[in-house]
């Protein structure tokens, strides 16, 4: 089989940026990973990218050259960045291409998302009677979970209070701003038991990944980053996602713990191997339940492990390095890349202030978004 | 008085249940009415009554008012609760709660359907939809 490697990555800070659309805070961050990886825009021959609000991904091509690639626009929701990292892995190992882009940007007004319930294939009375809001179903999700799993409401403040603090070492983060886990708690309630500094905030920002052939890597890089699997897995009938009138009888696991499993599965490593990891946070329950459902701790174990300061940037299970999406906010198209450039960046060991300190060999990310889709991905230095 | 959808409701106006299908394949149940099943792909749904009690599996608080296509005007904006209620099939259906800052939610409360009317920009309409509120022991004998 084919390995692959990411030679280049790419960022546009994340956050608001208004001198500049989305598009081009995607053409931004694709020079950027270019320039990573000492190549030029003529030598990608396959691209893969998406973005909701900032246009399709194709458009880049005006700016950064007319080359006749194959470009394809990937759109999964907040999964987007992931199934476009999938695809241009996919590409490399089905000897398509031997070198492959993955690009997302994104611009969003303020405010939580509204799609259009029909989008979904959804009866119009759900979003006209105020169900169809994502913060309404991570709250809800996370009010069943501490409830099952005894989760207590200071381990959410706590989360968030790590977030900030990451994002505060993070010269690219939104948010550079610590906040105490007081200010946290005393923020206005958003949908309970989640308040304002528990969830992350729709923004702007781009991020690209060049991705290659293992074999031809190291004529573009002395330290490559491999693509050990990358694995998009959808709904499971029972499993509990957004956007969902109901709910089966029987609960099944999320679309994560199969992404998570198979992932591991093809990549020969466990979750214990991991040195550094990036996880869908949303808002700061999703963090918790995403530890467990990716495999990293038992169902219930969190509220020890991060009153512990095991998620800590030096602590053993470091997860959010760069202030995750609290700290960064959410352009969709560009977050599930995000994730994977801050973990590039700590195995090559070039993440300053936030570097985590144990020589990380692998990391793993994990991207989740509507209606259920879940990307994960493992990486090895 | 008319549902905001033809489709979800039965009973009206005075014994109101909500609307769903059951698979005659595979037995399992759906809100609102489906026309595959989710579980065993079959297309051989029956429209059946999913009831009006059942009980609280989670809930939360909308405090912030949605944008369009929410139908309230954000200017008269009021919280309200959202959640999912267990029915005996064992579905849990996604609900409107009633009785913000009347009741204390739990998970397990038993809750009762009721119409709720749908207020839109501009003043009431006769739609209505449903709701769940928790159950008031002295409200029903039977
Ligand atoms: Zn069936």
């Amino acid at each position: 089989m084919t390995d692959v490697a990411i030679i280049g990555v790419g960022l546009h800070p994340f956050g608001r940026t208004p001198d500049r659309s989305g598009l081009d805070q995607g053409v931004y961050a694709v020079r950027e990973a270019l320039k990573d990886a000492g190549i030029q825009w003529k030598d990608v021959q396959v691209a893969y990218g998406g973005s909701m609000d900032g246009g399709d991904a194709e458009a880049i091509v005006n700016q950064l050259g007319l080359t006749s690639l194959q470009f394809t626009n990937i759109w999964n929701g907040c999964a987007t960045g992931g199934s476009s990292l999938s695809a241009a892995h996919n590409a490399i190992k089905a000897g398509a291409a031997d070198i492959a882009l993955a690009v997302g940007f994104d611009k969003h007004s303020p405010g939580a998302f509204n799609p259009d319930p029909a989008s979904l294939g959804l009866p119009a009375w759900y979003g006209e009677t105020g169900m169809m809001l994502t913060p309404q179903f991570f709250a809800m999700k996370l009010q069943r979970y501490m409830h099952e799993h005894a989760i207590s409401v200071e381990t959410l403040s706590l989360v968030a209070e790590k977030a900030f603090h990451n994002g505060s070492l993070n010269p690219g983060a939104w948010r550079r701003h610590a906040l105490s886990r007081e200010d946290i708690a005393s923020s206005p309630m958003v949908c309970d038991p989640l308040r304002k500094y528990m969830f992350c905030s729709p923004a702007e920002g781009g991020a690209a990944l060049i991705l290659c052939r293992g074999d031809i890597a190291r004529r573009y890089t002395t330290k490559p980053v491999w693509l050990k699997a990358a694995v998009v897995r959808g709904r499971h009938y029972g499993s509990f996602e957004v956007y969902s009138p109901c709910i089966a009888r029987e609960l099944a696991p999320s679309a994560t713990v199969t992404a998570a499993r198979d992932a591991f599965e093809l990549a020969g490593i466990g979750p214990g191997d991991v040195d550094v990891l990036q996880l869908q946070d949303t808002e700061s329950g999703a963090e918790i339940m995403h530890m467990a459902e990716n495999g990293f701790c038992e169902h219930g174990e969190q509220e020890h492990l991060i009153r512990s300061g095991v998620t800590a940037i030096g602590g053993a299970m470091p997860v959010n390095t760069d202030g995750g999406c609290l700290a960064n906010g959410e352009p969709i198209g560009a977050s599930g890349l995000r994730q994977i450039y801050e973990i590039c960046i700590q195995l090559r060991g070039q993440a300053g202030k936030r570097q985590v300190p144990n020589n990380p060999q692998v990391g793993y990310t994990h991207v989740y978004g509507a209606p259920g889709v879940s990307g994960v991905t493992v990486l090895q230095r | 008085m008319k549902p905001i959808d033809p489709g979800l409701l039965t009973g009206l106006p005075s014994k109101p249940s909500l609307l769903g299908s059951r698979c005659t394949a595979c037995g399992e149940h759906f809100f609102p009415v489906q026309k595959g099943c989710a579980n065993c792909s079959s297309d051989d749904l029956q429209t059946v009554d999913l009831g009006s009690r059942g009980t609280l599996w989670t809930w939360t608080v909308q405090r912030f008012a949605p944008k369009p296509p929410y139908l309230g005007d954000p200017n008269s904006f009021e919280a309200y609760g959202v959640g999912y209620v267990e029915m005996p099939s064992g579905v849990k259906v996604e609900s409107r709660l009633l009785g913000l800052g009347e009741d204390d939610w739990t998970i397990g409360m038993a809750m009762q359907l009721e119409l709720e009317p749908v207020v839109v920009q501009g003043g009431a309409t006769d739609l209505v939809t449903y709701a769940f509120r928790a159950l008031r022991k002295e409200c029903c004998n039977d």
